[in-house]
């Protein structure tokens, strides 16, 4: 083994298309590059099949209408706007509806065995947001099926080559435990590359490719509370940035409004919205049902009022309105945060989410396996018993790469993203089971826009400077050139309590600007954190080049939510509370310049006139200015609400 | 509340390695990888450790602790008294690349061998139609995490590297019953579950069922039912006369076994 890493020698690749992160949207790219008969290699900086996706356990958003025939894409467009607060790319939320469906089936032919309705399709249940049971789903861990059906879609492309061309990895090939620091270009500003290490050797990599996607997820890992596994470090937002490519949106953090509140240990860790898309309901120490309180004039004509409709809403949709504990997540976080504060929340600072009064234990074990394993392993609670404890948690971020909508190609000619590491598509804030479904729809897309910018390249092939190489050698070794310096972990752990308290769910001027100031301290004690041993699996090394990511992404979150001067979904100002029209029409995009983040207000792209008049001029008005009200044709909505009930 | 355990970890590469002791703080409701993660943060920042989710989702922090396998992040500190030693080491079957993080990439190989599934071409997607009752059984089989606790359980390859060619590991049988098991799969593994995966090596001592942390029943559910139906296709005299009078090979429907020959 090497010592103290003196070793700069590369080992060198060459594929057509390197895509970075092997969760679902990276395994959707990949399959999709591989169709197209592009060399692929998957860059995985976990095992295969370890990525964060397992994790996503409600299910997958797709209009298939299997259990309420009313469903289709412009109903489920419809609820993902709202969801967004009409932040969202339209477009982006166009395509997602209506491919999710064709996304999902494609999954069942590859051997995902959903569950089913009592005709043998695949089932889907209620969730936060979407008018009618639209996620399709296994239990309450959908996240792992999916992540396993591409995973063995992959293999079984792979057993393909390996009878066609004798080797499994002559086409697709996984690089298990492999992180990339720096991707290159050349000369005219082209994608040429991605330069990483090997976890297992230690030993530096590079990918020469003309295209790379981006699909490494999210940046939960720069909160102290979250549901975000140590992947989520924001690696494929940084790289972005530092290759030129522009983030929007970034103020837009989701805090997923259940997660678990204690033991400490587990703080944050999800309990899914299924519980509630089941019957669970939310209680405050007082035993009161504390949704009906909070439920915003946008919203309410959708729910009900008292806690009778509520429940019958559970057999009977078609004449009652939804409970509110089925709100948007962002609605349902706050929620929970002001019941704490007023003083109703249980001793370890959560409030109570009860399934166990509301369904039998043996159908509690059927439907939330997973919860009832969790709660009773990690915290002792039977969850059929007693009912849990739970606050929210930094779950998701909507802001991320700006991508072209279409083909997921980002402002870098070769640089494409797709999953929660692109923005535009979920607006503000996202509807639960739409993540899933986003990541096969964009992954696809993001497989097939790669393909289509290769063939406009041609044969011309991005060539790699070595002065590029060389930095980013040296940028990698630094830490072990240090030995006077800092833990990583504990820059980490204070850069993490830093954001929970000043960045957080609830926002206000003051602290926001308290924590930029921070985040200035931080980048100077990250340059000189020193990490001790040799590189082989090194953790201390690996947290230490994490660093530069998540302070670059906590930078542009905390810029944005400083600008963003009205609260909207994922971004709540104390000192802001309303949503303003005006500030609707816009996205804020990020970009690096030398090492500072600078920031640009950019109009967001106008509805089509068919995509709006799926909205009644009535719900329009509660978030659009009056100039652009005016702009409308005289009556907007075509199909109205009243003939899908409510 | 808190308290000072004692641990015992092994630290060391692919060459050599010892178990190092080490005083580390726990606090409340913590679980083993909790205070592994203490350990790296305030005492070893170089100790090898692979997690991932935390919440025993992914099946990453596999090791063994007091020489059992499991999860680090699913054992609870409280199972084991304050006075206690914990010896935390890494999992045996798999060759060690440093501290407690494994080579598993036998796992990654064994999974290309099976052949994948193998739907009616006819079908398109969207128009499958299965009955919830025909997909529970594989539905428990797809519940695995791949923690491979059972492949590093099983004492067919756990001290007999001999037997790794031709013995796929309960993760991988399992695998074959739930495609055999699938009511959309078209293929017969019969044959190539006792051939080529060594269904026949495993004489059901149910270590693989005792350590699984998704608490699947690998033994009785996917391996017993698969010895059955091998048997049922050996030695049942129709599929023998079948087998003899029909115009189809023997072994049709069989698929070939990928990268074996």
């Amino acid at each position: 083994m090497s010592t103290s890493g003196e070793s700069t020698e590369i080992e060198r690749y060459s594929y057509d298309v390197v895509v970075i992160g092997a969760g679902g949207s990276g395994l959707r790219a990949a399959i999709e590059a591989r169709a197209r008969g592009l060399k692929t290699a998957i860059i995985s900086k976990s095992l295969f099949g370890k990525a964060h996706t397992v994790m996503a356990e409600g299910g997958a958003a797709a209009a298939m209408g299997n259990v309420n025939p009313k469903d289709n894409w412009m109903v489920h467009f419809r609820d993902t706007l709202r969801g967004g607060k009409f932040l969202n790319n339209p477009r982006m939320a166009e395509l997602h509806a209506k491919e999710a469906p064709d996304r999902v089936w494609e999954l069942e032919a590859w051997g995902a065995l959903f569950d089913r309705t009592p005709d043998g399709k695949i089932s889907q249940r209620n969730f936060g947001g979407h008018e009618y049971p639209r996620l399709a789903h296994v239990g309450d861990r959908t996240g792992l099926e999916m992540i396993r059906t591409l995973q063995q879609r992959v293999v079984a492309l792979q057993q393909a080559d390996s009878y066609e061309l004798g080797d499994p990895e002559a086409k697709i090939r996984v690089f298990a435990e492999t992180t990339i620091t720096r991707l290159v270009k050349d000369g005219e500003g082209r994608i040429a590359g991605a330069f990483g290490y090997i976890r297992d050797t230690g030993k530096f990599v590079l990918f020469e490719a003309p295209a790379v996607i981006l699909a490494t997820g999210g940046i939960g890992r720069t909160f102290k509370v979250t549901s975000n596994s140590w992947e989520y470090s924001g690696d494929g937002h940084a790289l972005a940035l530092l290759a030129g490519a522009s983030l929007m949106n970034m103020e837009f953090v989701q805090f997923h409004p259940t997660g678990m509140v204690w033991p400490p240990s587990v703080a944050g860790l999800l309990v899914t919205e299924s519980v509630r898309g089941d019957g669970g309901v939310l209680r405050n120490t007082e035993g009161k049902r504390f949704m009906f309180n909070y439920v915003p004039d946008v919203f309410r004509a959708q729910y009900a009022e008292t806690e009778e409709e509520a429940d019958r809403w559970y057999t009977d949709q078609a004449n009652n309105r939804r409970p509110p504990e089925l709100l948007p997540r962002d609605e349902v976080a706050r929620s929970i945060n002001s019941e704490i504060k007023a003083g109703r929340g249980t001793p370890h600072g959560g409030v109570f989410l009860d399934i166990a009064s509301r369904l039998p234990a043996d159908v509690i074990l059927k439907k939330l396996p997973s919860m009832h394993h969790q709660f009773l392993e990690l915290a002792g609670v039977d969850i059929t018993k007693e009912p849990m404890e739970i606050g929210p948690t930094c779950h998701y971020v909507m802001g991320g790469v700006e991508v072209d909508p279409d083909t997921a190609a980002s402002s870098v000619p070769g640089l494409f993203a797709a999953g929660e590491v692109s923005g535009g598509m979920h607006g503000s804030n996202r509807l639960g089971g739409n993540s899933l479904s986003d990541l096969l729809v964009f992954g696809k897309r993001a497989g097939d826009g790669a393909a289509d910018y290769l063939q406009a390249l041609g044969s011309t092939k991005p060539a790699i400077a070595q002065a590029d190489l060389d930095a980013a050698v040296e940028e990698a070794l630094a830490p072990f050139k240090r030995t006077e310096g800092e833990s990583p972990y504990a820059v980490h752990h204070e850069l993490q309590q830093t954001m929970q308290d000043l960045v957080g769910l609830i926002r206000r001027e003051s602290e926001v600007k308290a924590a930029l100031g921070e985040l200035e301290k931080f980048k100077e004690r990250t340059a000189v954190v020193a990490v001790p041993g040799e590189r082989a699996y090194n953790p201390g090394w690996h947290y230490a080049l994490d660093l530069r990511n998540m302070l670059l992404v906590a930078e542009c979150v905390a810029t944005a939510a400083l600008e963003r001067e009205e609260s909207r979904g994922g971004h709540t100002r104390e000192d802001h509370p309303g949503m303003s029209p005006e500030w609707r029409k816009v996205n804020l995009i990020l970009t690096l310049a030398g090492d500072k983040v600078e920031m640009v207000h950019k109009p967001l792209p106008v509805i089509r006139p068919d995509l709006l008049a799926l909205f009644e001029k009535s719900e329009l008005k509660k978030y659009m200015t009056e100039e652009e009200l005016a702009g409308l044709p005289a009556s907007a909505s075509s199909e109205s609400k009243s003939e899908e009930g409510h | 509340m808190g308290y000072d355990a004692s641990l015992r970890v092994w630290r060391g590469d692919a060459g050599s390695g010892a178990l190092v002791d080490y005083k580390v703080e726990v606090n409340e409701g913590e679980v083993v990888l909790d205070v592994l993660h203490r350990l790296q943060a305030t005492q070893a920042g170089d100790l090898a450790v692979r997690w991932n989710c935390k919440a025993g989702k992914c099946g990453s922090c596999s090791m063994e602790i007091n020489g059992m396998p499991r999860l680090g992040c699913m054992t609870r500190m409280s199972t084991f008294s304050p006075a206690e030693t914990l010896t935390i080491t890494p999992m045996r079957t798999f060759p060690v690349i440093r501290d407690l993080v494994t080579d598993v990439s036998f796992n990654y190989a064994k999974a290309r061998e099976i052949p994948a599934f193998t739907p009616d071409p006819a079908v398109k997607p969207g128009e499958f139609r299965m009955m919830q009752e025909d997909v529970d059984r594989s539905q428990e089989f797809r519940k695995c995490i791949e923690c491979y606790l059972c492949q590093n359980t099983c004492h067919v390859i756990r001290d007999h590297t001999e037997n790794e060619a031709a013995f796929s590991g309960p993760r991988f049988l399992m695998r074959i019953a739930e495609l055999e098991m699938h009511p959309a799969d078209e293929a017969d593994r019969r044959n190539i579950a006792q051939d080529e995966f060594g269904l026949g090596y495993c004489n059901i001592t149910k270590c693989c069922t005792e350590v699984c942390p998704e608490h699947i029943k690998i033994t009785d559910n996917a391996i017993i039912p698969m010895k059955e139906r091998v048997a049922s296709r050996k030695y049942d005299p129709l599929v023998w006369l079948g087998s003899k009078i029909s115009r189809r090979s023997p072994g049709a429907g069989t698929p070939a076994v990928p990268g074996k020959r």
